[in-house]
């Protein structure tokens, strides 16, 4: 109950949740951090590529996570959208996989992209297009397409897996990276790190038109027919004037049409490189067998340092900023204060923060505002959003209830917001974060999908798989003054951006489908 | 006991037998355009480990009430469930939206010993839970602990079950919290589609779809909550636990609160009717999207029906995943579609629906729905090959484990298989059923089944960007559909608006 428009909001921003936490009692995670670590074993490649295995032989299955240290925020300036496109273009095979003959395909790929750019050229003259030139070039380039297609076994690599049993496949792009994962019985382990390493190293930009036709597709479920989806977007625009946390992730309609086979080929060679992934795997396997497979195949992958980090550092907000959409859905409240990255020393004040204001009914955003006020259906906050890599932004929302407004939702956030600069929080509400924390850790381990994702991300993020046990030396050592401290410095008006739906009455004469009392 | 324990290990190893004969080629060796070899098939894949899945101790009591236990030790945690007959199905419809209400400020209200919450701040202290939720057919009480505090989540859990105390002040919370969910129904297209689809196939006043309104919720009272606690209190609960300790002692514990409960209810029998769709065009109009939701719908059949394996064979050659029939056709094909899926849910205890969904851009919306429509019809008229047989089977075979892979599943299985009173051994039996369905089989269920004349086809989407438009399906003009939301008598109103 609580949840529901906080999924939204992070499926809107695609943004994946921040290693889900979990673990044990009174602070005795210790000891299965040492379960862990005997289990444990983490093996780099001489490409630079990581691999993490975990036995953990609950049934006979594994799961695994392939963590690319690359996302949509890496898209290029007129791209965006990029990443998100390449993870599509990885479910399409490789030059063994979902082909009929590779080598006469490559050719007839070659010729989409001479067509493609040919019609481009033309598309985006800004004075002078010839229409009658631009359709010919259009059926020219659909023709090449069509012509390459012969080759194609569509949805073979896919195929391969399911046959095999894989479960839930699938992939996520987020501003930060990009994740590929399923799990499949134990006994397809050298099948999958076949196909694995092969759609990593070996990608064909097959079909990549049409597939770019499902983006854009998904752009308009995801965004454009959803007003929260619309919403979000809008406000990360307006929060960012220069870092690409502030673009549409799915990418802009312009922008993620005109992508092509080439830029996300080139992508795909800057950053899918052996430094740059994280490849782990948890379940029934045996480390010592497993091990030199898993290095044969993935020793395919390129050999490469990890691309250069980006230069762009969002400057400080110094103008307050908000956002109003007005339209006949219902009515809905956002704002967020920039905050620095997941690296910043008060990371776990953040955290602090955000549990004690938004988890669950002894929060107090949901005593202050469902239960006392009974203003909101809903209300918490989230941080970091959209991403954790880079500054982010931590963010409140307020769901109305009927016939109450978004002014009345951003007076009662701030109200809190303000408490927390003026007095300290309770001991018993910093005490319960730090037993959440630890329990959610604990819970954590008991899901090979859910860790295979955290290993990989903690061994990306922090270097150290082991960080997932250790950040409770840092969630211990949390303090009131912590709290008080950070709540002054990042939560004041210069460094906000809000955001609304104003409910609009129907037109006149036109139907209310459910507008404003 | 015994048989259940062998659901898995032996049966999954026949399958997997199939490459192990070819040499175990080192993949660096193959040819570099190995496609007519196919690369992967050479790969050995070894016999499966052999697997038995711990099932649950299952107690039955004298009073009928049944028990599970499932010991995990894997961390240090216990959690449980009572599982209570009766839902939303089972409520009159001038009271349409109680069990939403209910099933909150049941959690909320708390007990005489301790209120809601007081409650929220004893297990939030200790990382613990306590919920409390509802369906169509059930409502649950849930909790999850760490181990040491287990003794006093669990005591507090059962205080919780036997003696809540609804309170007029969370009723009132709930009552709001359900009228939100209310005004705000029309303002996700999906939510819209899949609604108002289940309405064609059962009917608007159907036990399985009809809509709390803000009236309905309005007549919801103090009474009618306990009024329904007491009665299904007293019906065949299921409870069940897992984690982190001994059998013996936990079944004493839960013997001990149960065990001198009067003799369970019989759950009340149902006389639904289903008649299926009125066949035709419907639309829906919403001008603040720039796609359609398409939502392709007849009367389906639930899982008694001998013909269920045959019929999940066939879905999955018509929409399951990636390699089938919809998914090639309307979005690798066309390029027509994010989203395309569907096919037979098949429910436990009274038949389901047959569901197509398709997600299309405004102007493809006529062009996708059609494709999609022949696929359907293709059912009856496009043989089925052994091709798709075998993907069929292998996809469902070679993933089957993982219905059973966590002890929390296998136990979460066998209260759903009690509950509907299935035989406990019944993923062994439908395994093997699914094994055995031939092509003929597949046939036969879609001529039996698949009636592309008995669907409705209703367009959730933006009147002014669809065109072709939707009369242009061939199915006669559509019908619009008013999903306009009634507003009561201000007085009536449960906003909580005019304070």
């Amino acid at each position: 109950m609580f949840s529901y428009f906080k999924r939204k909001l992070l499926s809107v921003c695609l943004v994946t949740l921040a290693a889900a936490s979990v673990a044990c009692a009174q602070g005795d995670l210790s000891t299965y951090l040492k379960g862990f670590e005997k289990n444990t074993t983490v093996k780099v490649l001489p490409n630079g590529l990581t691999l993490i295995v975990c036995e953990r032989h609950e049934a006979p299955v594994f799961s695994y996570t392939t963590f690319i240290d690359a996302g949509d925020v890496n898209d290029p300036f007129g791209e965006s959208g990029l990443a998100h496109m390449f993870e599509h273009l990885a479910f399409k095979g490789t030059t063994q996989i979902g082909t009929k003959n590779y080598a006469a395909e490559k050719i007839a790929l070659e010729k989409v992209e001479a067509a493609n750019d040919a019609y481009e050229a033309e598309y985006l003259k800004p004075i002078g297009r010839d229409e009658a030139k631009l359709k010919t070039l259009h059926d020219a380039f659909l023709a090449a397409q069509k012509e390459a297609e012969q080759y194609v076994i569509p949805n073979q690599f896919t195929e391969v897996a399911e046959a095999n049993g894989a479960h839930g496949l699938n992939a996520e792009t987020a501003l930060d990276d990009t994740k590929y994962y399923w799990s499949m019985p134990e006994n397809r382990l050298e099948l999958w790190a076949w196909m694995e390493s092969g759609r990593l190293s070996d990608v064909v930009p097959r079909e990549f038109y049409k597939e770019r036709d499902v983006v854009v597709e998904e752009r308009r479920m995801r965004t454009d027919s959803d007003p929260i989806g619309r919403l979000i977007e809008q406000f990360q625009a307006t929060a960012y004037v220069a870092h690409n946390y502030g673009r549409s992730g799915i990418g802009w309609p312009s922008e993620v049409s005109q992508i092509t086979a080439t830029e996300a080929m080139a992508f795909h060679k800057k950053y899918y490189v052996g430094g740059n992934i994280v490849v782990a795997v948890v379940g029934d396997v045996d480390t010592k067998t497993a091990l030199p497979i898993l290095e044969k195949y993935f020793s395919r992958i390129p050999a490469g340092p990890k691309p250069e980090e980006m230069t762009t550092v969002e400057p400080k907000q110094f103008a307050e900023k908000s956002v109003i959409i007005r339209e006949q859905t219902q009515p809905f409240y956002v704002e967020g204060y920039h905050r620095p990255s997941y690296r910043d020393p008060d990371d776990a004040v953040y955290d602090a923060i955000s549990d004690i204001m938004s988890n669950g009914r002894v929060s107090r955003l949901y005593r202050s505002l469902v239960e006392q006020q009974q203003i909101a259906a809903e209300s918490a906050g989230i941080s970091p959003l959209p991403g954790e890599k880079y500054p982010a932004l931590f963010v409140f929302y307020a769901v109305p209830l009927p016939g109450h407004t978004p002014k009345e939702m951003r007076d009662a956030i701030r109200k809190e917001i303000e408490k927390l600069k003026t007095s300290d929080v309770s001991d018993a509400e910093l005490q319960m974060y730090k037993t959440r924390a630890r329990a959610d850790i604990l819970r954590s381990l008991g899901d090979n999908q859910g860790l295979a994702n955290s290993l990989a991300e903690y061994q990306t993020r922090y270097g150290d798989w082991r960080e997932l046990f250790l950040q409770l030396d840092k969630i211990d050592k949390v303090t009131k003054a912590d709290i008080r401290r950070v709540a002054k410095q990042v939560f004041v008006d210069s460094n906000r951006t809000s955001a609304e739906i104003d409910t609009e009455p129907p037109a006149a004469g036109t139907k209310n489908e459910g507008g404003a009392e | 006991m015994n048989s259940r324990d062998q659901v898995s290990g032996v049966r999954f190893q026949a399958a997997h037998l199939r490459y192990a004969a070819l040499a175990p080629l080192l993949f660096a060796l193959l040819p570099l355009s190995a496609q007519q070899s196919k690369a992967w098939e050479q790969i050995p894949v070894p016999k499966l480990h052999e697997f038995h899945p711990q099932q649950p101790k299952r107690i039955e009591l004298k009073n009928g009430i049944v028990i599970f236990l499932e010991e995990d030790h894997e961390l240090p945690f216990i959690s449980g469930e009572v599982l209570i007959p009766g839902g939303s199905r089972d409520v009159d419809s001038s009271k349409a939206g109680l069990i939403g209400i209910y099933s909150q400020a049941w959690r909320t209200s708390g007990t005489a010993k301790m209120s809601g919450d007081s409650m929220d701040d004893f297990l939030e202290a200790k990382a613990a839970h306590i919920e409390t939720n509802g369906d169509d057919d059930s409502t649950a009480l849930s909790w999850d602990s760490l181990k040491e505090d287990s003794d006093q989540v669990f005591s507090l859990a059962m205080d919780l079950l036997f003696h809540p105390e609804f309170i007029a002040e969370k009723l009132q919370l709930a009552r709001q919290q359900e009228a939100t969910g209310i005004v705000r129904r029309n303002d996700d297209e999906g939510e819209i589609a899949e609604r108002e689809a289940a309405k064609l196939v059962y009917g608007a006043n159907s036990p399985y779809t009809r809509q709390p309104e803000l009236a309905t919720i309005g007549k919801v009272t103090l009474a009618d909550l306990n009024a329904w606690h007491d009665r299904t209190l007293k019906g065949k609960l299921i409870v069940g636990v897992i984690g982190d300790f001994d059998s013996a002692a936990m079944e004493a514990k839960v013997r001990a609160i149960f065990e001198p409960l009067p003799d369970a209810t019989a759950n009340p029998q149902r006389y639904d009717e289903f008649a299926g769709p009125k066949p035709g065009a419907y639309f829906i109009d919403k001008e603040d999207v720039n796609q359609s939701n398409v939502q392709i719908v007849g009367l389906g059949i639930d899982r008694h029906n001998p013909d269920v394996p045959a019929i999940v064979i066939m879905d999955e050659i018509l929409s399951g995943g990636f390699g089938s029939r919809l998914f090639q056709k309307v979005r690798t094909q066309l390029g027509l579609a994010y989203a395309v899926g569907g096919g037979f849910n098949l429910p436990y205890d009274h038949p389901g629906s047959f569901r197509v969904e398709v997600l299309t851009k405004s102007v493809s919306t006529v062009d996708a729905t059609k494709a999609a429509l022949d696929e359907i019809s293709a059912l009856n008229s496009h043989p089925f090959t052994e091709a798709e047989l075998k993907r069929a089977k292998d996809d469902i075979l070679n993933s089957f484990l993982f219905r059973y892979d966590t002890r929390a599943k296998v136990l979460a299985e066998q209260e759903r298989l009690e509950f509907y009173g299935y035989p406990a051994n019944y993923l062994e039996t439908y395994h093997d059923a699914l094994e055995k369905v031939t092509l003929a089989d597949v046939t036969a269920a879609a001529k039996k089944y698949v009636h592309p004349d008995k669907l409705a086809v209703l367009v959730v989407g933006n009147s002014s960007e669809i065109k072709p438009p939707v009369s242009d399906l061939g199915l006669g003009a559509p019908q619009t559909i008013d999903i306009t939301i009634p507003r009561p008598q201000q007085s009536n109103t449960p906003s909580g608006g005019q304070q």
